[in-house]
């Protein structure tokens, strides 16, 4: 049992943030009085006050522009989208203009701002507040794309990201929040850019982010039992993206497994089991498997709900159908 | 070059004309087959919005411009030869090549970027008005646009967030009339486009956009509301002399329409307006426009000359130097398919 919650770190990381930073500033909606939807900020605009920890009205992609001008202007923005699947408001201003300030520009100057968001299943939330689409967001050269599993993560994840000269999209993982864990702040799992592997094995790999993590290592305890040992690679960010230890392991392994709670369709997955076959093509005993969203939109019944995204049982049922 | 007067219409003529002369010769790089591409977009026509609004800002205040915006950037002191170098997609441009005519831009000079897409750049001033107001300033933020980006729904957010928040920012809609081949009333049935900044708690005004001296003499209050944190809308009407880019002959508008349309010319009001009060002549006139022809002929020799960017620059400024460029497919190829063969 751990000592803090997901949302209790992220709070911590920002609070430190805005303590040893001065122009690190919050802006978004029910950032403030209401403490946010999922209440990360709670708390943050008494301490800071309402100029630094800025409710907004209602209008997406002026925050998001707002943001991307004041990142401009020697600020540290960290602009809040309540859910992700509202990113398509703000995609002119997220990939057009903060993604490209700096190329367009001739590198005279960069936009770094943050766009905390969250997303995926686990509330019934229904098909327009429950999607993972960070896939447009990696499909986008010059953004920065973080997705924390653990406690220690959304610390020490979210501290990185506001340390990044580039924008970064953060997305936190709605059914994460009320997850405790050891939260040691002065040591992160590891360095910006470099993935973590919390469970090492020698039968195949299963390169995962974000909540599936979690669904891998029980998968991971499941397949043990049977004698089968997996390593697992939790990614932290996708862009940078740590091909280096994908290869390392699956060199190793011989065998790949991607999860993502994305859809399959031109995914996230579909990008690393592409990477994994064009890089480890000679040491691969297996296809490279996808395990991901189906390409289906999300229901509000949780038994649907469920059985759209990858769960423990199928990742396990797909380790055991490629060692059979 | 040097104005033989102290008179501040003649210093606006004279910032005028350089920008007429300067989107003249912008056509001719184009026709001569030395631009980068045909997306010029020329705001002849416009330059009483550009001078009349840029001479009454001031260092550390900033701004963005649209696809239209050369003529706002010159008036905020832009080097015409860095602005043709980056029009032709050269090196030794403001933005070493790789934005153009539509992504220009030059934090010295706080102009934030030119913006290829219609409103994109209005919501930026919003971010510099809270970073002013954080920093306890006295600069403000101004957003250049066109009337077409009144059709766009992230105006009237950043319009509201300006008002509600008193920031020190100024809207700045330069309406010539159309967006592409739209007339504006075949996109709103409710023109007096001013009047909607008013309903957002905004200071609003709409000016006549041939008059270099009354746009000057109004956005001068404007932006001194705008410094104490009152932001304002002011439109300035006029006229798009030429088509939408460089390849559009205008077949939507008649030849009546044009010519009644460029009598409403804010360069020859200036002029003739210098000789009724005899500030200047038409010799000196003549001569000054004679001066500033030579200077943008040589912004197409300059541009022409510069310098093309070196090809290994590709994958530069996607991210911060300090962090590994992108991989080139040719490097990833002779990587993935090398370490195959070995294998």
């Amino acid at each position: 049992m751990g000592n803090t919650t997901y949302r209790d770190a992220l709070r911590k990381a920002l609070s430190d943030r805005m303590k040893a930073d001065p122009d690190v500033v919050l802006i978004g909606e029910e950032v403030g009085r209401y403490g946010g939807a999922y209440g990360v900020t709670k708390g943050l605009v008494d301490e800071f006050g309402a100029e630094r920890v800025i409710d907004t009205p209602i209008s997406e992609p002026s925050i998001v522009g707002a943001a991307v001008g004041a990142a401009m202007s020697g600020l540290r923005p960290v602009a809040e989208l309540m859910y992700v699947d509202f990113i398509g408001m703000t995609m002119d201003q997220l990939a057009n203009q903060a993604a490209k300030i700096r190329y367009m520009f001739g590198g005279q100057i960069g936009v770094p701002m943050i766009l905390r968001t969250q997303g995926g299943t686990g509330r019934s939330a229904g098909a327009q507040h429950s999607q993972s689409l960070e896939a447009y967001v990696m499909h986008t050269p010059g953004l920065r794309l973080a997705m924390p599993a653990t406690v220690s993560d959304a610390y020490h994840l979210l501290q990185q990201s506001m340390a990044q000269p580039d924008p970064v999209v953060f997305i936190e993982h709605k059914a994460l929040y009320a997850t405790t864990g050891e939260l040691d702040d002065k040591t992160p799992a590891a360095p910006w850019g470099k993935a973590h592997v919390p469970h090492l094995g020698n039968d195949l790999v299963i390169v995962t982010y974000s909540r599936q993590l979690h669904y891998a290592l029980l998968a991971a305890e499941t397949l043990a039992k049977d004698g089968i040992e997996a390593t697992i690679i939790d990614l932290r960010t996708l862009n940078p993206l740590d091909i280096d230890t994908i290869r390392l392991h699956v060199e190793r392994c011989g065998r790949a497994i991607v999860v993502s709670e994305g859809v399959m369709t031109a995914g996230v997955a579909a990008e690393l089991a592409a990477r994994i076959s064009e890089e480890c093509f000679d040491f691969l005993e297996d296809p490279v498997i996808r395990i991901a969203g189906e390409d289906i939109p999300i229901s509000v019944s949780p038994l649907l709900e469920t059985n759209s995204v990858p769960t423990p049982d199928l990742i396990a049922e797909a380790a055991r159908m490629m060692l059979s | 070059m040097r104005l033989q007067t102290n008179s501040r219409l003649a210093a606006h003529y004279h910032l005028m004309r350089r920008i007429r002369t300067f989107e003249e010769r912008v056509g001719e790089l184009f026709v001569r087959g030395q631009s980068a591409g045909s997306m010029l977009h020329l705001s002849i026509g416009e330059e009483a919005a550009a001078v009349g609004v840029g001479s009454n800002m001031r260092d550390g205040d900033t701004f963005t411009t649209h696809h239209r915006g050369h003529g706002v950037f010159l008036a905020r002191g832009a080097d015409p030869r860095l602005m043709m170098a980056e029009i032709a997609g050269k090196e030794t441009g403001y933005c070493s090549g790789k934005g153009g005519s539509m992504h220009i831009a030059d934090m010295k000079l706080g102009h934030l970027g030119a913006n290829a897409i219609v409103g994109g750049g209005i919501p930026s001033v919003v971010g510099a008005g809270l970073a002013a107001r954080h920093r306890k300033s006295d600069n403000i933020s101004v957003a250049f646009f066109g009337d077409g980006a009144t059709g766009q729904g992230i105006l009237y957010e950043s319009m509201n967030m300006a008002a509600l928040w008193h920031l020190p920012v100024l809207f700045v809609c330069i309406n010539n009339q159309y967006g592409m081949g739209t007339r504006i009333d075949n996109a709103t049935a409710a023109p007096d486009l001013h009047k909607r900044a008013v309903s957002f708690g905004l200071e609003g005004a709409q000016v006549d956009g041939s008059d270099v001296e009354t746009v000057a003499e109004v956005a001068g209050d404007l932006i001194s509301d705008a410094r104490s944190g009152k932001p304002g809308f002011l439109v300035v009407d006029c006229y798009r002399f030429y088509g939408h880019a460089r390849m559009d002959k205008s077949p939507y508008r008649d030849e009546t329409e044009e010519a009644q349309g460029r009598l409403r010319d804010p360069v020859a009001k200036a002029r003739q307006t210098l000789i009724s009060r005899g500030e200047m002549n038409d010799e000196s006139l003549d001569e000054l426009d004679r001066q500033i022809a030579a200077e943008m002929d040589a912004t197409i020799d300059f541009a022409a000359d510069a310098r093309e960017p070196q090809l290994d620059s590709i994958f530069d400024d996607v991210y911060d130097p300090s962090t590994p460029p992108p991989e080139s497919v040719r490097d990833r190829l002779a990587r993935v398919l090398g370490r195959a063969r070995q294998a």
